[in-house]
């Protein structure tokens, strides 16, 4: 059974949700725009005082700096160009109604056939684009994240386009091996951990750009110093990660309801367990001395970099039991 | 200097007070080396490398039959790929060397850091550094009341604050808290290798066996009968249960309403009926087996794992005596359930000859110019594509397929006018009579089989119940801080006041710390008003 009318609204639903979300982009963009000029200005006493402390021995010193570290980002509310602060609260607005939007477009897309919306490689897609959004919306209530919006929504949409294009199914049912609650149960909480992964791994690039080319280089002046942009990486590594090792049980607790053995050695499950360890291979080596962070936060991307290969390659072109993309 | 194995051996003065390092000391560096982290960090990533090409590569006891081909079409490759365990990844030397190094190295790490944190815990915490300013995180206030007086409030609120604190002297307290971090870390640890014993288990201890049951055929449930067994290496094939099902009906439903690239024809239920008796004699149960909704048999589980078509078939030699009358499944190769089989008559044939058939059936049949083929699961227009040959059905003895026909020593039968090959062409009713004296076949009617598949695993529980507690460890470990937090006391310059000095250590960076130290402090004066 398949309502084609409310399908179609889900799709609607997904087309303005993209267009408001190219229009968050932008916003973020302007946000960070509006800060170069204002850093400019300061620019001379901030590297001044940054040498003299460096000087002053170079250990991390007390915890008098602001909540992003060393004086990089604005400090307060007050230190942010009302330019920036306009596009950055624009910015903010859409993004809340985008991710919306793409809410209602998924469970348009559940009503419309009557079950969980990710059954195929096109609801995947787009269930994880709504939960990395859901992800960086969420954690922004905590603190400030708005030099994160452009780099979040950028592969944001990038992946909903990909969805809306090569990877698009129709609505219909769902084969017999898909019929379980363990869909919802494991197949949910991949992609809320895929959605933690992907802030996690953006930040993570930030701060290896950051620790590349210097605190202080064009637009990478205006983001957090590099050792919060580590911890924070490594913040949203350790939420994920304990989500990725339940993904990796539930599904194997649904493998053998559905195939008889919780282990086959499918394709998709080696690359669940390749991308399992090297995130604990990430763990590690953050604490293993002699190890620095950049050389364990290269790790973590290589983690993505499974994540990517496991949703689209491992999906799309490796044989195995778990040939449901759809395509 | 010389003996140093390594230049950058932190231990390298070790080794010039003791010249000869002699086997134990060998031994005792390579252990030390196998459990230290660093090594523990390269083996988890050669293992995750070390289980990618099962994943590119068709793996022997997943799929044989794309292995066969793979290595068919790969004529140089295959063979050293294959000499290199490549087609069976997870059961090669090289992939068991690095776990059970880790696991060695795991249990190498664990111990002895399970020893040091149960002293640990049993421990006080130990006496505060001389000047606490010196901590990354530190603060002071200044309160009313004596100094032992305030100590005391301060200890009270640093274990309403869940810290455990020690006094070593008159004016300091030492305080830990988030023992539970570590705790969970070594739980993980451990964990892991219950997961690994719990597979081991299951390997040792385990069966699966897969069996074909056309429709109105009765399982029951004896190694002979399955149509293939593997058993565990400790599985006593002559203890299975004695129970018997029998297949009463079984339901099939394919997409139709979505037109959609990948959608039409999809499967969307399919449904086993059964009769089920637990051992010979007992009531009959009604039972169904669904994809998501095995039967649990007791001692194994059933599984529905497949299905396909099974035509009823007569073969009558030229007396008109039945030859062959069975219920024949034909294997689906494809989501249209384009399926191939075989019938072998191994009875009366012509003098000395056996005779044979191959070929497909399919569910919903055309014929044009692509040849014989199927485009929709569902039997819509049911059909047989046959060719048939004579000759010797078992040259040597050999084993074979029951789905194909052994042709080396069989000739292919000629059509009438004998200017081609015999093809048949046959739907359900249709008899088809065979050039030469040689008979009829019959095609009297169509039958669904399931693919059932009956496993049993002791193991299983133990592996999900171990890899529960490492979740929960993992939790553990990941969110609990482990602090420690000293304070010292001392009168202040005016009478009856007391400077209350706070410092905080922690494991990593601990960006909390500092609100840490401002909650025990706002503890404090809640205590002193
Ligand atoms: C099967 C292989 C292993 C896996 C999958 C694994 C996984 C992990 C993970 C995910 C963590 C992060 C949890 C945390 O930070 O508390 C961790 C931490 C840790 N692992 Fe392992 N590990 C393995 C083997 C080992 C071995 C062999 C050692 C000893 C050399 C070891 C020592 C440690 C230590 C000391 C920590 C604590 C890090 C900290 O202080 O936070 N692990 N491990």
């Amino acid at each position: 059974m398949t309502n084609e009318t409310l399908a179609n609204y889900a799709n609607l639903s997904l087309y303005s949700a993209m267009a408001v979300l190219t229009f968050s982009m932008l916003g973020y963009a302007g946000y960070l725009a509006g800060l170069l000029p204002a850093r400019d200005d300061r620019a001379e006493p901030a590297d001044a005082v940054d040498r003299e402390l460096v000087a002053a021995g170079g250990g991390t010193v007390s915890g008098d700096a602001s909540p992003h570290g060393a004086g990089a980002a604005p400090a307060t509310e007050s230190d942010v160009p009302l330019r920036a602060r306009k596009a950055g609260g624009i910015a903010e607005t859409l993004a809340i109604l985008g991710t919306l939007m793409l809410l209602t477009s998924a469970v348009l897309r559940g009503a419309s056939v009557e079950r969980w919306p990710l059954g195929n490689m096109f609801e995947f897609g787009v269930a994880s684009a709504l939960f990395t959004m859901a992800v960086f919306l969420v954690w922004g209530l905590r603190r400030d994240l708005r030099w994160l919006g452009v780099f979040v929504v950028a592969p944001v949409l990038i992946l909903l386009g990909l969805a809306n294009t090569i990877w698009y199914t129709e609505a219909a049912e769902l084969m017999p091996s898909l019929k379980s609650i363990w869909l919802v149960i494991h197949v949910t909480v991949a992609t809320i951990s895929v959605g933690l992964f992907a802030v996690g791994f953006v930040v993570a690039l930030l701060y290896l750009a950051k620790d590349h080319f210097g605190e202080r280089r064009g637009l990478l002046r205006v983001l957090p110093d590099s050792r919060t942009l580590e911890r924070l990486s490594y913040g949203l590594h350790i939420v994920a990660f304990p989500l990725w090792t339940f993904t990796l049980i539930a599904g194997a607790i649904w493998a053998r309801q559905a195939w008889g053995s919780y282990w086959n050695w499918d394709p998709k499950e080696v690359w669940t367990f390749i991308i399992w360890v090297v995130y604990a291979a990430y763990m590690h080596a953050r604490v293993t001395r002699g190890w620095r962070r950049q050389s364990a936060t290269w790790i973590a991307v290589a983690g993505f970099v499974c994540i990517i290969v496991n949703y689209s390659i491992v999906n799309m072109y490796f044989v195995g039991m778990h040939s449901y993309s759809g395509l | 200097m010389s003996l140093s194995t390594q230049p950058s051996d932190p231990r390298r003065d070790e080794g010039i007070a003791q010249p000869t390092l002699g086997t134990l000391g060998l031994l005792r560096f390579a252990w030390r080396q196998l459990t230290s982290m660093r090594t523990a960090l390269f083996l988890l990533l050669l293992l995750a490398v070390a289980a990618l090409p099962g994943s590119i590569f068709p793996q022997r006891s997943i799929d044989a039959v794309r292995t066969v081909d793979w290595m068919a079409r790969h004529e140089t490759a295959g063979p050293i790929l294959d000499s290199l365990g490549f087609f069976e990844v997870y059961a090669s030397p090289w992939f068991a060397a690095i776990y059970l190094l880790l696991l060695v190295s795991l249990v190498g790490c664990v111990l002895p850091r399970s020893k040091i944190h149960w002293k640990a815990m049993r421990s006080q915490p130990p006496r505060a550094p001389k000047r606490l300013e010196r901590l990354a995180a530190h603060n002071s206030v200044t309160v009313d009341g004596s100094p032992d007086a305030v100590l005391g409030d301060v200890r009270a609120a640093l274990r309403s604050s869940r810290f455990r604190t020690h006094s070593h002297d008159n004016f300091t307290v030492s305080a830990e808290k988030g023992y539970l971090k570590e705790t969970g870390n070594l739980f993980f640890h451990l964990a892991l290798i219950g997961v690994i014993l719990g597979m081991a288990w299951g390997n040792l201890l385990g069966w699966k066996g897969d069996v074909i049951i056309p429709v109105g055929q009765t399982f029951a449930n004896t190694a002979a009968r399955f149509d293939t067994l593997s058993p565990g290496p400790l599985v006593d094939t002559a203890d299975f249960e004695p129970f018997a099902m029998k297949l009463t009906r079984f339901d099939a439903e394919f997409e139709t309403d979505v037109q959609g690239q990948g959608q039409f024809g999809s499967p969307r239920d399919f449904t086993a009926y059964v009769d089920f008796t637990k051992e010979p004699g007992a009531k009959v149960e009604k039972k169904v087996i669904r994809v998501n909704g095995p039967l649990e048999t007791g001692g194994g589980t059933a599984f529905l794992l497949g299905n396909g078509y099974a035509p009823r078939l007569t073969v009558k030699n030229a007396e008109g005596e039945v030859t062959y009358s069975e219920v024949t499944p034909f294997l689906a190769q494809d989501n249209l359930y384009t399926s191939v089989g075989a019938v072998k008559v191994a009875g009366a044939g012509a003098v000395g000859k056996q005779l044979g058939f191959a070929g497909l059936f399919l569910p919903t049949a055309v014929l044009d110019e692509q040849g014989p083929r199927s485009i929709f699961p569902d039997a819509l227009e049911p059909a047989l594509a046959l060719t048939a040959f004579e000759g010797t059905l078992f040259p040597g003895g050999r084993p074979q397929s029951v789905y194909s026909l052994d042709t080396a020593e069989m000739t292919q039968l000629k059509n009438k006018a004998g200017t081609g090959l015999l093809r048949i062409w046959l739907t359900p009713g249709q008899t088809y009579t065979l050039p030469g004296g040689q008979g009829t076949i019959t095609f009297d009617g169509l039958e669904r089989f399931a693919g059932i598949s009956i496993r049993s695993d002791p193991g299983k529980e133990f592996t999900l119940a171990s890899s529960l507690v490492a979740l929960v460890g993992l939790l553990l470990s990941l969110t609990i801080r482990r602090r420690r937090v000293f304070v010292r006391v001392a009168p202040a310059p005016d009478e009856g006041r007391t400077v209350v000095s706070i410092g905080g250590l922690a494991k990593d960076d601990d960006e909390g710390m500092g609100e840490q130290l401002e909650d025990v402090l706002t503890r404090l004066k809640e205590r002193r008003t």
